[in-house]
């Protein structure tokens, strides 16, 4: 493919007009930023590992997009991504990111003990609480640009950190080319296993390349945290449980988060990260935390109320099915998680969840009664 | 993605065995003849555009193939790939094409007037009758690496040429990004319109980037002369026509053929073709002729008989469902045409499809009667 810096030199030799992908038709962050001019200025670039601006947008140009969802339509390949081409992601991130400026910082915060309550929430109405995010390990690129030996390397230092693990967390891993059926079919049923991408999204990104070498699940005996390997990002982490203990999850999360954390740092590998765009994902619609904190919860009287939008967005949080992103709800019972993820620390997210959803299920059990809502309505977070 | 020479540089950090690809599940081409060894040697190279091996293989590796049907497994992205990695392919043409040598000659022939016959098959039997083939413009990459510029560039460049066409061959461009309603349904009817890939073995390679920017359907007022641009190939070339009058099918083929190349000569541009390889295309099992001449023909009975993979063999035939390659026939209706491209000229290609069809139907006719047909036997051409 003519990502790479030869071909990329080669392609120099026609003009930024031949060049220039058509995105007339197209509908996503990166296709409302991408000018003729900007395209002009950084197409003769590349990171330090060879990645290019058509590399970047690749995905974007391949997808135009739903009048409807707006997609981010690029990618990182590399750490550096997001330096040599912030003339274009930066407003990308602006705009994906509620105005958030180059200039801004981002605030980490992964003690536990800085959320306020939590463990409260009511079991007959939140039926699972979940809070998952994404790492990269520093000084490998991205999958959409690594190869093999670099996705290996991944697996290799991921399986020996999270293979040290103990206590609540010792555990095992999986690798999809070698799973048992058995195995497989018990994953399945534990809602872990993870497939082949078939979202042309990702797999116009060049994510999916190699299927299934160096990919697997990892998951500790109490079936409560799981960390998937290269499959959009290096790391996809994820606690969970059944119940409205949003606490005990979140404080699972952090520990489980800081001890991985130190093995990847002895080994020179630790997390990609910097003051500006806090955590370095694949899509730049998870920098910052990276971290999406739900639960499922039954609003089935709520979610008919006609201020039920207007309520979701003022709380800072959305709604999905409970199949995930885009799939529809089922018997009333819908995914609520925060909608913010850069800007804000973990903590302040989680308990936007927290707080949240503690007021909407008073508002359900309000509306059960024939009460109104009218005085419960929140202000602007 | 990892595919240019920044990153192939990069990845050569890794040892041959780490970036080597597991092979263990594959059944293509490809996956029979790379060894480590071999590996090792190329992975270093890349060809004048910055094509690499793994940009070779990627679509093998992603696709390990079907216990039953052997594919490739591998593309060129320029005509330098067949000479740069020809200790791969020069293998995996033999085991393609019969044993091929890389010492062998093809020889062209493309003056229909060397076809004996051909224009007889009984139109009872013989529904339709069509010849295909692709071709690839010098200087240009192939669909797997080139850049939209290049594509754009072989789209205006055939437009030129074609639109040049007189007589019986005059016609229309009809570029997919801009095509009507009514234009598409016509197109859809005629049989004509190709959509974009979705078979996992061309987008692996890369082909459908930027989809649909630069791809279209010319065709004459006749309906009977087709080229698709920049579909697996720069130009793909179909001549056809309902009936069974092969030879006019097979001159309109040839005199189409000439008159095109001879306009892109006008404009300084050759076909890619040298006297090892006859015409370079995408795939390595489209070499030589790159011709596939064939007809939709009723052999109900024939196609039962016992004897009739055999026959088909010694016929150098193949054949295929109506719907094209991997698909069932329907009414005992089959798609027969010629199994070689390598090796052999158009002309006697075609010959093989003309003789064999009509002995094929022959055989139909004394079944139908009830008579044997072991002495129409033929002997291995």
């Amino acid at each position: 493919m003519p990502f790479g810096n030869t071909h990329n030199n080669f392609k120099l030799n026609y003009t930024v007009d031949d060049e220039f992908p058509d995105l007339s038709k197209h509908n996503n962050h990166m296709a409302k930023v991408l000018t003729k001019e900007l395209y002009g200025k950084m197409r003769d670039k590349q990171t330090p590992s060879g990645y290019t601006l058509d590399d970047v947008i690749q995905t974007g140009v391949d997808n135009p997009g739903h009048p409807f969802i707006m997609t981010v339509g690029c990618v990182a390949g590399d750490e550096e991504s997001y330096e040599v081409f912030k003339d274009l992601l930066d407003p990308v991130i602006s705009d994906r990111h509620g105005g958030y400026k180059p200039t801004d910082k981002h605030k980490t915060d992964l003690n536990f003990e800085n959320l306020k309550g939590g463990d409260d929430l009511d079991p007959n109405y939140v039926l699972s609480s979940r809070v998952r995010t994404g790492r990269s390990l520093k000084g490998y690129t991205l999958p959409p640009h690594n190869s093999r030996g670099e996705r290996r390397a991944i697996e290799k230092l991921s399986i020996e950190a999270l293979t040290s693990l103990d206590g609540e967390f010792k555990g095992k891993y999986y690798p999809l080319k070698s799973m048992t059926d058995a195995e497989q079919e018990q994953l399945i049923n534990d809602h872990f296993l993870f497939d082949k991408p078939v979202s042309p999204l990702l797999t116009c990104a060049g994510m999916a390349r190699d299927w299934p070498d160096g990919r697997g699940i990892w998951h500790n005996d109490n079936k409560t945290f799981l960390v998937w390997v290269n499959e959009e990002d290096h790391l996809r982490v994820i606690s969970m449980q059944k119940g409205g203990n949003m606490r005990e999850v979140f404080r699972r999360f952090c520990v489980g988060l800081q001890k991985i954390e130190e093995i990847f740092k002895k080994h020179n590998h630790g997390f990609m990260w910097n003051e500006h765009l806090g955590y370095i994902l694949t899509c730049p619609s998870n920098l910052g935390t990276g971290l999406r904190g739900g639960v499922h919860v039954k609003l089935p009287k709520l979610s008919t109320h006609p201020k039920f939008e207007e309520i979701l967005t003022r709380l800072r949080l959305q709604k999905r099915g409970t199949g995930g992103v885009d799939t529809a709800s089922v018997g009333g019972v819908f995914d609520i998680s925060n909608a913010d993820r850069l800007g804000s620390s973990e903590v302040e997210q989680v308990q936007l969840v927290v707080d949240g959803v503690k007021l909407m299920v008073e508002m359900e059990k309000k509306l059960e009664k024939g009460e109104a809502i009218d005085s419960m309505i929140p202000a602007q977070k | 993605m990892p595919f240019g020479n920044t990153h192939n540089l990069v990845k050569l950090k890794f040892s041959s065995e780490q970036e080597f690809p597991d092979l263990s599940k594959h059944n293509n081409h490809m996956a029979k003849v790379l060894t480590p060894d071999l590996y090792e040697r190329l992975r270093s190279k890349e060809t004048p555009n910055g094509f690499t091996l793994d940009d070779v293989i990627q679509t093998g590796v992603d696709n390990p193939g079907h216990p039953f049907i052997m594919t490739v497994g591998a593309v060129a992205g320029d005509e330098e790939t067949f000479e740069v990695f020809k200790e791969l392919l020069d293998i995996v043409i033999q085991d393609r094409h019969g044993g091929y040598k890389p010492t062998d000659k093809h020889k062209t022939d493309l003056n229909a007037d060397n076809l004996k016959g051909g224009d007889d098959l009984d139109p009872n039997y013989v529904l339709s009758s069509r010849v295909r083939t692709g071709r690839s413009i010098r200087g240009f990459c192939l669909p797997p690496h080139c850049s939209r510029g290049e594509r754009r560039a072989v789209e205006k460049l055939s437009i030129e040429a074609l639109d040049a066409l007189t007589g019986d061959l005059k016609g229309k461009y009809y570029a997919l990004k801009n095509m009507t309603e009514a234009e598409q349904q016509q197109l859809i009817d005629d049989h004509f319109l190709f959509d974009k890939p979705v078979s996992p073995l061309l987008l692996a390679s890369g082909m459908a980037r930027d989809w649909p920017d630069a791809r279209g359907i010319w065709h004459n007022d006749n309906k009977t002369f087709l080229v698709w641009v920049n579909e697996e190939d720069h130009l793909r070339v179909i001549s056809m026509q309902k009936g069974g009058n092969m030879k006019e099918v097979f001159t309109r083929f040839c005199t189409g053929l000439t008159k095109i190349e001879s306009l892109f000569k006008e404009r300084g541009r050759d076909f890619m073709w040298n006297d090892h390889l006859g015409y370079i295309l995408t795939c390595p099992s489209n070499l030589g002729t790159g011709l596939r001449a064939g007809v939709h023909v009723k052999l109900p009975n024939m196609s039962k008989h016992a004897k009739f993979e055999e026959i088909l063999k010694r016929l150098r035939l193949q054949k295929r469902g109506t719907g094209g390659v991997d698909t069932a026939a329907v009414g005992g209706v089959f798609d027969i045409s010629n199994a070689d491209r390598l090796g052999f000229s158009e002309v006697e290609l075609v010959q093989m499809v003309v003789d064999g069809v009509k002995l094929l139907v022959e055989m139909e006719k004394k079944l139908e009667k009830g008579q044997p047909i072991d002495d129409l036997m033929p002997a291995q051409k």
